[in-house]
């Protein structure tokens, strides 16, 4: 199973997150999936290594998934970081993707959390409606045309 | 499970590299890391103890080049080790696309290598994967040193699936890009079948 985002999702979710960030006075504002991969970022990314965040973001949603079930919780679906300049607000949308919030002393908590819930309901319809579709799209990708040669050309040193 | 972007045209696949406690996933992912030129690469990250033992796991980004107009992406993740993190390994294991199992040659090592290996057969079917159906290559490291079992023996030992092998001395380097092609190749093979080409 690969999860497969076309342009018309990805523009809506980039809207979200592009909100979020002005409406949260947030530095940035990420949407990853629960396996690590960068799917959305706004905000100030240019000096961020938002590849490696990701991948972190994830692994601590992963490890907290992995105690709530040791202690029969379902999900501790959201964290809260607090640092000297930065904060970081993470929050699982609908079990399918994270929302992380990254921001400083030009925002507060209260403000990011009552963002975040209206950003993730607004996520959540995006990511339901993309479930539903996924069946019509027959799990089509841009692979299924590639030949052996175009893999090992890939590699050719 | 791999993840496609039609916007920024790429595609990410997610490797994980297993096997029981100091084999060498660490040095494999270091020697990838040092002799990939920079913007083919992310920063390599390390979630390790002051020990150097990897405690979560490392994370390497990596692109190969585009296929079709997409971007290839690769993202190499280790596991720790050592047997009581088992937790963790599962965690690491979720929506992977393709394995390495790092095997350490030495004859001391054996019962140790056997161990992860059906550690990590239990994990994968944990998450509904069977080894036998999912992109795998194994890795006999450790070349170099003096009591290291035949090749003959690990495959005997650790290969029963017949997977593709290579001997490695992932500190020098030698086996360990091989050894990555060879998965990577596996893992978008397996992608192209997936989606019916």
């Amino acid at each position: 199973m690969n999860m497969v985002m076309y342009e018309e999702e990805l523009n809506q979710v980039q809207v979200v997150v592009d909100k979020l960030v002005r409406d949260a006075n947030a530095r940035v504002v990420c949407i990853v999936d629960k396996n690590g991969q960068l799917i959305a970022a706004s905000g100030e990314t240019d000096n961020l290594d938002t590849t490696s965040l990701a991948s972190l973001i994830a692994g601590t949603i992963a490890a907290m998934g992995g105690m709530a079930k040791l202690l029969k919780e379902n999900e501790f679906p959201t964290q809260f970081h607090e640092g000297v300049k930065a904060n970081i607000h993470i929050q699982l949308v609908g079990n399918r993707v994270i929302l992380a919030v990254i921001f400083d002393s030009r925002a507060t908590l209260g403000l990011v959390r009552l963002r975040v819930k209206r950003a993730s309901d607004e996520l959540n319809n995006i990511f339901e409606a993309l479930t539903r579709r996924l069946p019509q799209r027959g799990g089509n990708t841009p692979f299924g045309e590639i030949t052996d040669e175009d893999i090992d050309n890939l590699f050719n040193d | 499970m791999s993840f496609i972007n039609y916007l920024s045209r790429e595609i990410n696949c997610k490797i994980v590299y297993y096997g029981p406690g100091l084999c060498g996933k660490t040095t494999n992912l270091q020697w990838i890391y040092q002799r990939t030129a920079p913007e083919a690469k992310g920063k390599m990250i390390s979630l390790a103890t002051e020990q150097d033992r990897t405690l979560f796991f490392d994370f390497l980004p990596l692109s190969l080049g585009e296929i079709r107009g997409f971007k290839t992406r690769f993202h190499l993740y280790t596991v720790p080790g050592q047997v009581f993190y088992d937790a963790s390994r599962k965690l690491i294991l979720k929506g992977v696309d393709g394995v390495v199992f790092v095997a350490d040659s030495q004859v001391e090592r054996m019962e140790a290598n056997m161990e992860s290996l059906e550690n990590l057969q239990l994990n994968l079917s944990e998450q509904g994967y069977q080894l036998e159906k999912i992109p795998y290559v194994i890795q006999y490291n450790k070349r170099d040193l003096p009591n290291i079992a035949s090749v003959a023996e690990l495959r005997e030992l650790l290969n029963p699936l017949k997977a593709t092998e290579y001997e490695a001395i992932a500190s020098r380097g030698n086996g360990v890009f091989d050894t990555l092609k060879a998965v990577a190749k596996l893992v978008l093979t397996e992608l192209k079948k997936g989606s019916g080409g």
